[in-house]
C-alpha cells in the first residue's frame, strides 16, 4: 500500500496508508484530514488546495488549465500549488509528500 | 460532561456538522439521524456522474459508512423526527423514541417540488433529489429510451446531457422563454439552449405540462400546445422547497426557511440550523437569502460548528455554484439580479467565456463556462464590492487579472 506523507494546518506530520485507483483528496478526506472538497472532486472549486513538495512536483501528471485557472488566483497559491481531487493516487506516488494549504 | 449534539438531517449539511464536531473529541457526544438509508452523501453527482452510472454509489458518500461508527458518532439511517419538545429539549422520533439534546441541529435541506398536473402520481414519474431516485432512473435509461424532462433548470439540464449520453431520446419542456432563466442572463440560456440542440436534445420553450397519462403507468406527457409526447421516462425538475414543517410546529422563526442569523442560530438560542432548509443573512450581499447549494450547507455547518468550539465568526461568504454538462463547466459566483448590466467577455462560440453582471457598475455576479480564472476573479470582486469598467471587462485583449 503506497503512503503519503502529510502535514496538516497545524504543522502535524503524519504519514497515510493511501488507497491507489482514487484521489488524493479522496484519500484525504476519508481519512478525516482538514480539507473541505466541496465540488466532490468535479475541479469547481480549492478546497482540496495543497502544496506538494518539490521533488515529488515533477513526478506528477502535468496540471491542466481548469486546475491552474483555480488555484493561481487563490490568495494561498505558492509555486507547488495542486488541487488535490486533480492527481489520482498511485503506486508510483509511495512516499507522496505534502502540506495541506490553509483555508482561504 | 460532553454536550448532547443532535443532528436532524444527514445530508451534506448535517454530514459535515458531525464531522467537524467529532474532531473535538470528547466536547461532544453526536447524534446525526437522516430519514434516508444512505449514509451523507453528495447530491450534485446525482443528475451528472451517478446517473450516467460512471462511478459506483459509494464513490458519493461524504465519508465511509464506517467512518461515524469510527468516531464515536451514533448514526441513524431510515429515522424519521416527527417533533421537538423545546421547553423539555427533546426531539421525539417516529415509534416513539425521545431524545433529549443539550443542542439541536436542524439540516433538514428541501423536498422536491412536485408538479401540479393530473397523472403526477402515476408510477415513471421521477425526480431527482435521492441516490435511489438516480439508480431507478438509469435503470430505464437504455438506448432509444423516450425521455419527457419537466423544467429546463439546473436539473432538467443536467439529466438531460447525462440522459443523452446514454443514448435516450430527450426532449427539455420548459415554461419560461429560455432555459435556466431564473439563474442566468439571456446570453448564457441561448448557450445552453444551442449546446443542448446540437446533441440532439429537443427543447420545448414557453411550454408546460398539461397532463401526464398513460396505462396504469406513464406513458405519455400532454404540453400546453397540446402535443402529445410519449415517454419511457418522465422526469420532472421544477424546483425545491425547504423543509421546515419541524420547526415551523416547534414555533421556531421560518419564512420560506428557517430563520437563522449569522451564527446559524434560530429564534432558539439552543436550536441551530444550517444549509437549503435556512434563510439566513447575508452581510456581503445585504440581503437575507436562501441558498440551495453545496457550499452553503457546509460553510453554515462549519458555523455551527466553530461557535459550539467557542471559535464563533459571522458567517458571510459569496455564494457560489458550479453546473456541469456535457463538456461545458460552468461555474457561477453571486446573486445577480434580473435587472443588473450583464457584460459577456468571450466568443460562446469557442465554448470558454464567461457573463459578468454589473449592478451600478459593481460587480454582482459571474458566470463561467470552461474558463474557471473568470470565476475566481469574479468571485473574488463581488466579496469586494469591487467597481469595473463594462469595456475593459468585455475586452479578452486585457487579461482578466488587468481589468
Amino acid at each position: 500500500m503506497p503512503v503519503i506523507h502529510i502535514t496538516n494546518r497545524a504543522g502535524a506530520e503524519s504519514t497515510l496508508e493511501a488507497e491507489s485507483g482514487i484521489s488524493v483528496m479522496e484519500n484525504l478526506r476519508d481519512n478525516d484530514y482538514e480539507i473541505d472538497a466541496i465540488c466532490g472532486g468535479s475541479c469547481a472549486c480549492a478546497t482540496c488546495h495543497v502544496y506538494v513538495d518539490e521533488a515529488w512536483a515533477a513526478k506528477l501528471p502535468a496540471q491542466d488549465d481548469d486546475e491552474k485557472g483555480l488555484v493561481e488566483d487563490e490568495p494561498t497559491y505558492k509555486a507547488n500549488s495542486r488541487l488535490s481531487c486533480q492527481i489520482e493516487m498511485t503506486d508510483a506516488l509511495d512516499g507522496l509528500k505534502l502540506t495541506i494549504a490553509p483555508e482561504a | 460532561m460532553s454536550e448532547h449534539i443532535v443532528i436532524v438531517g444527514a445530508g451534506h449539511a448535517g454530514g459535515t456538522l458531525a464531522t467537524q464536531l467529532a474532531r473535538a473529541g470528547d466536547r461532544f457526544r453526536i447524534t446525526l439521524i437522516g430519514a434516508e438509508n444512505w449514509p451523507p452523501y453528495e447530491r450534485p453527482p446525482l443528475s451528472k456522474q451517478l446517473l450516467m452510472g460512471e462511478v459506483p454509489t459509494e464513490k458519493v458518500f461524504l465519508r465511509p459508512e464506517s467512518f461515524y461508527a469510527d468516531k464515536g458518532v451514533d448514526l441513524r439511517l431510515g429515522t424519521e423526527v416527527t417533533s421537538i419538545d423545546r421547553a423539555g429539549k427533546t426531539v421525539t422520533l417516529a415509534g416513539g423514541e425521545s431524545l433529549a439534546y443539550d443542542r439541536l441541529a436542524l439540516c433538514t435541506g428541501t423536498a422536491i417540488r412536485e408538479i401540479p398536473v393530473v397523472g403526477r402520481d402515476l408510477p415513471g414519474v421521477h425526480y431527482i433529489r435521492t441516490i435511489d431516485d438516480t439508480l431507478a432512473i438509469r435503470e430505464k435509461a437504455t438506448p432509444g429510451a423516450r425521455v419527457v424532462i419537466a423544467g429546463g433548470g439546473y436539473i432538467g439540464l443536467e439529466a438531460a446531457a447525462a440522459l443523452r449520453k446514454l443514448g435516450c431520446d430527450v426532449t427539455v419542456i420548459e415554461m419560461m422563454d429560455r432555459v435556466m432563466a431564473r439563474a442566468v442572463a439571456e446570453p448564457v440560456s441561448r448557450f445552453y439552449e444551442d449546446a443542448h440542440r446540437a446533441e440532439g436534445v429537443r427543447i420545448l420553450l414557453e411550454t408546460g405540462v398539461a397532463e401526464i397519462g398513460g396505462n396504469g403507468r406513464a406513458e405519455h406527457v400532454t404540453d400546453s400546445h397540446g402535443h402529445v409526447h410519449a415517454a419511457d421516462i418522465v422526469l420532472v425538475g421544477i424546483g425545491v422547497v425547504p423543509v421546515v414543517a419541524l420547526a415551523a410546529d416547534a414555533g421556531l422563526a421560518v419564512d420560506d426557511g428557517i430563520v437563522v442569523n449569522a451564527r446559524a442560530r434560530t429564534s432558539d438560542p439552543d436550536i441551530f440550523a444550517a444549509g437549503d432548509c435556512t434563510r439566513h443573512p447575508n452581510a456581503l450581499l445585504g440581503q437575507t437569502v436562501r441558498l440551495e447549494s453545496v457550499q452553503n450547507a457546509v460553510d453554515q455547518a462549519r458555523c455551527i460548528s466553530n461557535e459550539l468550539n467557542d471559535k464563533g465568526a459571522d458567517y458571510a461568504e459569496v455564494p457560489w455554484f458550479w453546473s456541469d454538462q456535457y463538456d461545458l463547466k460552468m461555474q457561477m459566483a453571486g446573486l445577480p439580479a434580473p435587472d443588473d448590466e450583464v457584460v459577456v467577455r468571450g466568443d460562446p462560440d469557442s465554448r470558454s467565456f464567461s457573463v459578468f453582471y454589473l449592478r451600478d457598475g459593481k460587480v454582482s455576479g459571474v458566470n463561467a463556462i470552461n474558463v474557471g480564472a473568470d470565476y475566481v476573479r469574479g468571485r473574488k470582486w463581488i466579496g469586494e464590492g469591487r467597481t469595473v469598467d463594462a469595456a475593459r471587462l468585455a475586452d479578452t485583449e486585457i487579461p482578466i487579472k488587468e481589468v
